[in-house]
């Protein structure tokens, strides 16, 4: 295998793009990073979208997309792995330039949430669930995770507060991101004020619902000086499964998904969770952040809300988790997530992180969790 | 002797009370609880028809009856709400329980009587050798206009019998029925709510048939109210049983075991049933019971029990009419509304 | 959207909602819920089929107050996985109860209710939920 860089990122605004369809936001964040690098043409790119069919009615993105970005005939691949179809492009693209099969890639990721109403769009999301024994029941994803969060209350004796904290500073950070669907900051008596969703999780502790695209060019880590003096190299992957439904589980509280993909990622990368600078981790809920942080190996099982409690994933703690303002700030649209968060680390390890830069970091990670935990795909990066 | 080999009730746990309903349309409630000796009645949750309940009651059945599911040979249901208009309820049922595929099937509707009818023909068939086991369930989840007497009284709920040749825990000694073309209570096709002759429901329906049937299948089997520990007769409210009971010379104390309508309200199809649930919940080895069913158009089907040994030791295997009485939660009318899906948007 | 009920669907999962069919490998004991072909535990593919056990306990629980669209009717429900007495876990709403009487641990039986209509004039899907057990 080659060794693979980054050297181009673009992403588009977060939020609720009304004058925008799927396939202008993807464009959008994929001329932005091909403009970042300069590259005159694609080979091939890869897609992360979870539901263009039941969030607008559009599959066959492939085509659509690769027509729209100008670059037909170039092979162009949906990927879906819910929530984690984003770090699933990057991936399948990082294998196709490691193979030596293509020298130039886009990963991509999009996603057009808001031309449907908000109880269609949880009807959509419950397919990265079971469809048959978990959405059926009416359990939802906000539904999913409380269940997770009243579990790891119970046995780590995990709070409320800490997990506001989660909001709290993800918001102090998405503050600092012009690209952020909600860039101001909360406190905690607003999460813990706000509207109830599926207790004891609140609207705060929600990531929302997002319209968006983020877009990475990759070639051969040999190459990268060719397009841009800020390379970042992809040193690390890991891609796990675990079972689809939350109850199958032995215990929910962690994912097990997460552990062993992030065990591949640091094993390929010969790094070890204290080697990493800043992590981008998906926090689709407050309560997901901590058991990330867990089960990744940055602090132990049971202390992730104390860590957030005592500021150690702040920008200028111990472990800088979601610089970016994560899910909960930045928004989610579920299939550009995995790749916005490649595109935050990259932004990170190159120094271009303004306000919201974290000092001296050389080596990130990206944690891409989709459903309940069914998929993860965790990415090392490093400064080269 | 053909009997009932175990029984089952059940009721769901939400109720209304009279005085609540009263308030919404600034009615007299002590004089509606007076008139119709109602106190309140059961509701079900929005996830409950008479399916779900027939099912319930048909697994408290099994529970006593302890016998193999794969061995009834017919399932009856009785019910005047069944949830489809084209589709049995009673193969959803064989199917929960486990009785498929060997099984007849068959719903019974159109009245109130049409629980006991599926106790009925469970009976014969029984009798006539042709199957093992029959399951006759009655359950409804009858609905009353707003703003209507009835709807003081329509309430969810029912039994069920399981008839056999074999370790009955009460024998069947009679069966009878008294049946004209009395239109007291009927809804057309497509309608929601039913509609009824008013105070033509009292002496010529429900009285001429109870009285008829109870007189008929006594005279049957030459016994007298005074043989009978026990009585049953069809409640759509407190009030008509009673009554009912007295004219053929019952005394209340035969009848307090097996009136339920004060607390549960009008089950329908179920009501007779439920009556004859909570009376063998209290009676002994010996004991002898009248029940006499009645519904609108469809005259009365009385039955003769006679109460043995096995009912002591099943009694406790599934909740009694009186432990489900007492598990309750109150609602109020706009909870009430909700639950019986009459807000239309 | 995609929300309608097929009959067939619905028809096929009976064993499994009304009944609650399972299988047991008979390898290594592990049992799956719905039934499966092959046991992730020890890839045996000899399986027994049993039914699950009625009664069970909540290991986590929660209250829906956004539902998805087919369960707007509902909201405020409550949910939970359920660990039945075999310790096989499903997703189940809790009926019939105060929320404030749920806890981690609190007993519950299984009981067979309508989950979900496809409309007023489609078909009726029907399953399990279930109810506190009185102690």
């Amino acid at each position: 295998m080659r060794d693979v860089a980054i050297i181009g990122v673009g992403i588009t605004k977060f939020g609720e793009l009304w004058g925008k369809s799927l396939r202008d936001i993807f464009v959008e964040s994929a001329l932005r990073a091909i403009d970042n690098c300069g590259v005159k043409k694609i080979e091939a790119m890869y897609v992360g979208n979870f539901s263009g069919g039941l969030f607008v009615g559009q599959e066959h993105l492939g085509s659509l997309l690769a027509d729209y970005l100008g670059y037909a005939p170039i092979p162009a691949i949906r990927v879906e792995a819910a929530c984690a179809a984003g770090a699933l492009a990057l991936k399948q693209a990082f294998l196709d330039v490691a193979s030596g099969f293509s020298d130039i890639v886009l990963a991509g990721g999009v996603e057009k949430m808001t031309d449907i109403d908000t109880g269609e769009a949880t009807y959509g999301l419950a397919a990265a669930g079971d469809r048959e024994y978990e959405a059926f029941q009416g359990v939802t994803f906000p539904g999913l995770y409380a269940l997770i969060a009243r579990r790891h209350m119970y046995e780590y004796g995990t709070t409320r507060e800490q997990l506001a904290k989660v909001a709290v500073k993800n918001h102090k950070n998405g503050a600092k991101n012009p690209y952020a669907q909600f860039p101001f900051e909360v406190t905690i008596e607003q999460v813990l004020n706000s509207t109830v969703i599926a207790d004891p999780l609140r609207l705060l502790d929600c990531s929302p619902i997002s319209d968006g695209a983020a877009s990475v060019v990759l070639c051969p880590a040999e190459r990268a000086k060719e397009f841009t003096n800020k390379p970042v190299k992809i040193i690390g992957v890991g891609h796990a499964t675990d079972t689809i439904a939350l109850a199958d589980r032995e215990n929910i509280t962690t994912s097990k998904a997460t552990v062993e993909a992030g065990k591949q990622a640091y094993k390929m990368a010969g790094v070890r969770p204290e080697d990493i600078d800043v992590a981008e981790v998906h926090d689709c809920f407050t309560i997901a952040e901590i058991c990330a942080m867990e089960d990744l190996g940055f602090v132990k099982k049971g202390e992730g809300g104390k860590a957030v409690e005592e500021g150690l994933t702040e920008i200028g703690g111990k472990i800088p988790i979601n610089p970016s303002g994560g899910l909960k700030s930045k928004g989610h649209p579920v299939g550009a997530t995995g790749i916005a968060q490649v595109v935050e680390v990259v932004t990170q390890l190159r120094g271009e992180a303004g306000e919201r830069q974290v000092r001296n970091a050389k080596i990130g990670l990206t944690h891409n969790l989709g459903g309940s935990g069914g998929s993860v795909i965790v990415h090392i990066l490093e400064a080269i | 002797m053909v009997g009932i080999v175990g029984y089952g009730a059940y009721i769901p746990k939400y109720r209304i009370k009279v005085e609540e309903i009263a308030k919404i349309w600034g009615e007299d409630a002590e004089a509606l609880k007076e008139g119709l000796l109602l106190e309140e009645k059961t509701v079900p949750y929005l996830d409950q028809d008479s399916v779900t309940i027939g099912v319930e009651e048909a697994q408290n059945a099994l529970k006593r009856a302890l016998v193999n599911p794969e061995e009834i040979g017919a399932v009856y249901i009785g019910s005047e709400s069944p949830p489809y208009a084209v589709k049995p309820s009673s193969s959803i049922i064989a199917e929960v329980i486990g009785a498929i595929p060997e099984v007849h099937t068959a719903d019974y509707e159109f009245a109130c009587k049409a629980g006991s009818e599926a106790v009925f023909v469970c009976y014969g068939l029984v009798k006539a050798g042709l199957i093992k086991y029959g399951l006759g369930i009655g359950a409804d989840t009858s609905q009353g206009a707003p703003h209507e007497p009835l709807e003081y009284s329509a309430a969810a709920g029912g039994a069920a019998f399981i008839i056999g040749s074999e370790d009955t825990l009460a024998d069947i000694l009679e069966t009878y029925s008294y049946t004209t073309d009395t239109p007291d209570f009927w809804r057309r096709d497509g309608e929601f709510y039913p509609r009824h002759g008013g105070r033509f429901t009292g002496e010529p329906a429900y009285f001429k048939h109870v009285l008829g049937s109870a007189k008929g299948i006594m005279k049957k089997a030459g016994l007298k109210p005074t043989d009978f520990t026990y009585a049953i007769f069809h409640q759509p409210n407190g009030k008509f049983p009673l009554r009912a009971g007295k004219i053929l010379g019952f005394t209340m104390d035969q009848m307090r075991p097996g009136l339920v309508a004060p607390k549960v309200g009008n089950t329908y199809s179920g009501c007779s049933l439920l009556g004859l649930a909570a009376t063998l919940d209290v009676a002994h080895s010996g004991d002898l019971i009248l029940i006499t069913s009645f519904g609108s158009g469809a005259g009365s089907d009385s039955f003769i029990i006679k109460v043995k040994e096995k009912i002591e030791k099943v009694r406790h295997l599934a909740p009694t009419v009186k432990e489900m009485l007492e598990d309750k939660i109150y609602i109020d009318y706009g909870t009430y509304v909700r639950y019986r899906r009459m807000i239309k948007e | 959207m995609v929300t309608a009920v097929k009959v067939s669907k619905t028809w096929r999962e009976i064993p499994q909602r009304y009944r609650l069919e399972a299988n047991k490998c008979n390898n290594c004991g592990k049992i799956f819920f719905p039934p499966r072909l092959i046991c992730s535990n020890c890839k045996s593919r000899d399986f027994a089929p049993i039914k699950l056990p009625k009664e069970g306990k909540i290991y986590s629980f929660t209250i829906i107050r956004t539902p998805s669209s087919e369960f707007k009717d509902y909201s405020p429900f409550a949910i939970a996985i359920i660990e039945l007495d075999n310790g096989v876990k499903l997703m189940s709403q809790v009926v019939d109860c105060d929320f404030n009487d749920l806890e981690i641990g609190t007993r519950v039986k299984l009981v067979f209710r309508k989950i979900q209509e496809d409309g007023s004039s489609g078909i009726i899907a029907y399953g399990y939920k279930c109810v506190l057990v009185k102690s």
